[in-house]
């Protein structure tokens, strides 16, 4: 269980996040949707100290802190209960596959190299490149780097993953495979917070579809009533302009 | 014109080869005593730590704006005058903390590059699993930085390796100064010298070969 109270963060004065509340259940599938420049990706970078949050509680399980007066030990715990997955990937330049996703095991949790290899050969076959595992970043697709970024999140085993935009630095024919292996974890109900424009994705997946804007939530809910019968004027006109993009994408 | 002396300079090589050692010693010294120091001003530069800051961009200007045969006559023949302890300081000392000044000036530069060279994602990476700052630093930042930075750190050892012929004019009897001796003896400088330059490059030609199987094995990770 998730909560955040009274979220804000600014850059130069300019709030960037003007008071985000928002609970998270296990297991819960949420996906974020809006504008760009709205805040998703900072609320998603606050969350787990990437970015410093200038005011609001934090809940992560039995986790709580005030974030101005976050330690450097609550950091790292909140680092340690959530996992990140990057627009670019981000996996480490001079790991292979394999090591990327045992990484965090080894040297954050502390277990055996031995044990932490054996279970990042589990993941590797959940996400189906067992014949890459002695691959490095640089020799795979984009696809495949994303989906070793997803097993690297996966192995922290955290209480939630937070994607961010993970799909949009993808060539699109590597775009599918990251969605169905996130698809597959949402199976699994492995909670997750998503930022993505991939609004096919938020239809099908999500339990609950957030709309936000001026760093703001301005309306939220499950995605038959938020895409069916959008409340707000600006939602209904963020969701008129990207549907209306995907509907001439897919008429050429 | 006349024609070289062949069985002279063929003579030499076991004489020099004595010397040898004590070049390598001064030089690894210096190397590894540069690399320690440069290693800690470029995290000094790197963290802008308040005032230790300053002094290193200084120590860097200096060392990086005075030539290294000036450095080690001051080390040698004048600091002495002005700290007593400092009397009984010899030759290969000097040079070794000259080498040493000199050269982590430099180093620490193209350390620190290496280091800001990385990308911010990498770190940010690091941090997202819950790393600390050292361990992001030993287990990601260092290692890629290293691949960058080795290249030129491998020049200047090169460069080092020939600077300490700079010790002969502390008086120091290494591979230059040996060189000097057999030739005033003998009168066959240019066999002499012709000699030692020999000795120098075959020694930089190693390491360059060393170098680029390090460099092989550095980008393994890079490979497309």
């Amino acid at each position: 269980m998730i909560k955040v109270q009274g979220l804000v963060k600014r850059f130069g004065g300019v709030a960037v996040l003007d008071g985000i509340d928002l609970a998270i259940e296990q297991g819960e599938i949420i996906v974020v949707i809006g504008p760009s420049g709205t805040g998703k990706s900072t609320l998603l970078r606050c969350l787990n100290f990437l970015e410093r949050p200038d005011a609001g509680y934090l809940t992560i399980g039995d986790l709580a802190v005030d974030v101005t007066k976050a330690s450097r030990a609550d950091i790292l715990e909140a680092r340690r209960r959530t996992a990140f997955v990057f627009q670019n990937y981000a996996l480490f330049a001079n790991k292979t596959a394999l090591e990327n996703i045992a990484e965090g095991l080894i040297v954050v949790n502390r277990w055996p190299k031995e044990k932490a290899h054996a279970r990042a050969r589990e993941i590797l076959e959940r996400i189906g490149l067992t014949d890459k595992a002695d691959a490095y970043p640089a020799s795979l697709s984009g696809g495949q780097q994303q989906r070793v970024g997803i097993g690297r999140a996966m192995a922290a085993q955290a209480e939630v993953i937070l994607f961010d935009e993970p799909t949009s630095s993808l060539d699109p024919e590597w775009v599918e495979e990251v969605l169905a292996l996130m698809k597959q974890l949402a199976q699994e109900r492995q909670t997750m917070l998503v930022v993505t424009h991939e609004m096919g994705f938020a239809r099908d997946v999500a339990d609950r579809v957030i709309f936000m804007e001026g760093g703001r939530i301005v309306e939220q809910g499950p995605p038959s009533r938020l895409f069916g019968d959008p409340q707000d004027p600006r939602t209904r006109d963020f969701l008129r302009k990207v549907l209306a993009n995907q509907v001439s994408l897919d008429a050429t | 014109m006349r024609v070289l002396d062949f069985d002279y300079m063929l003579g030499l090589v076991p004489i020099l080869l004595r010397y040898l050692p004590l070049t390598l010693q001064m030089a690894a010294m210096g190397m590894a005593l540069a690399l320690v120091l440069a290693c800690g001003l470029a995290v000094i530069r790197v963290l802008r730590i308040p005032g230790l800051n300053a002094a290193t961009l200084l120590f860097i200007s200096f060392f990086r704006g005075t030539p290294l045969l000036v450095q080690l006559f001051l080390f040698y023949y004048g600091l002495p005058q002005l700290l007593a302890f400092l009397t009984q300081i010899n030759g290969i000392t000097a040079t070794i903390m000259g080498l040493t000044l000199h050269f982590s000036a430099y180093m620490a530069e193209s350390i620190r590059a290496a280091i800001v060279g990385v990308d911010r994602s990498q770190t940010e990476a690091a941090l997202s699993i819950g790393m600390t700052n050292g361990q992001l630093m030993r287990r990601v930042v260092l290692p890629q930085a290293t691949r960058v930075a080795v290249p030129t750190l491998m020049n200047y050892f090169i460069d080092m390796i020939k600077a300490t012929s700079l010790a002969f004019t502390l008086g120091v009897t290494e591979l230059m100064g040996a060189t000097q001796k057999e030739a005033a003896g003998s009168f066959l400088y240019f066999e002499a010298f012709i000699t030692v330059a020999i000795f120098y490059w075959v020694i930089v030609e190693l390491l360059a070969w060393f170098q680029r199987r390090l460099e092989t094995r550095l980008n393994e990770a890079y490979r497309r």
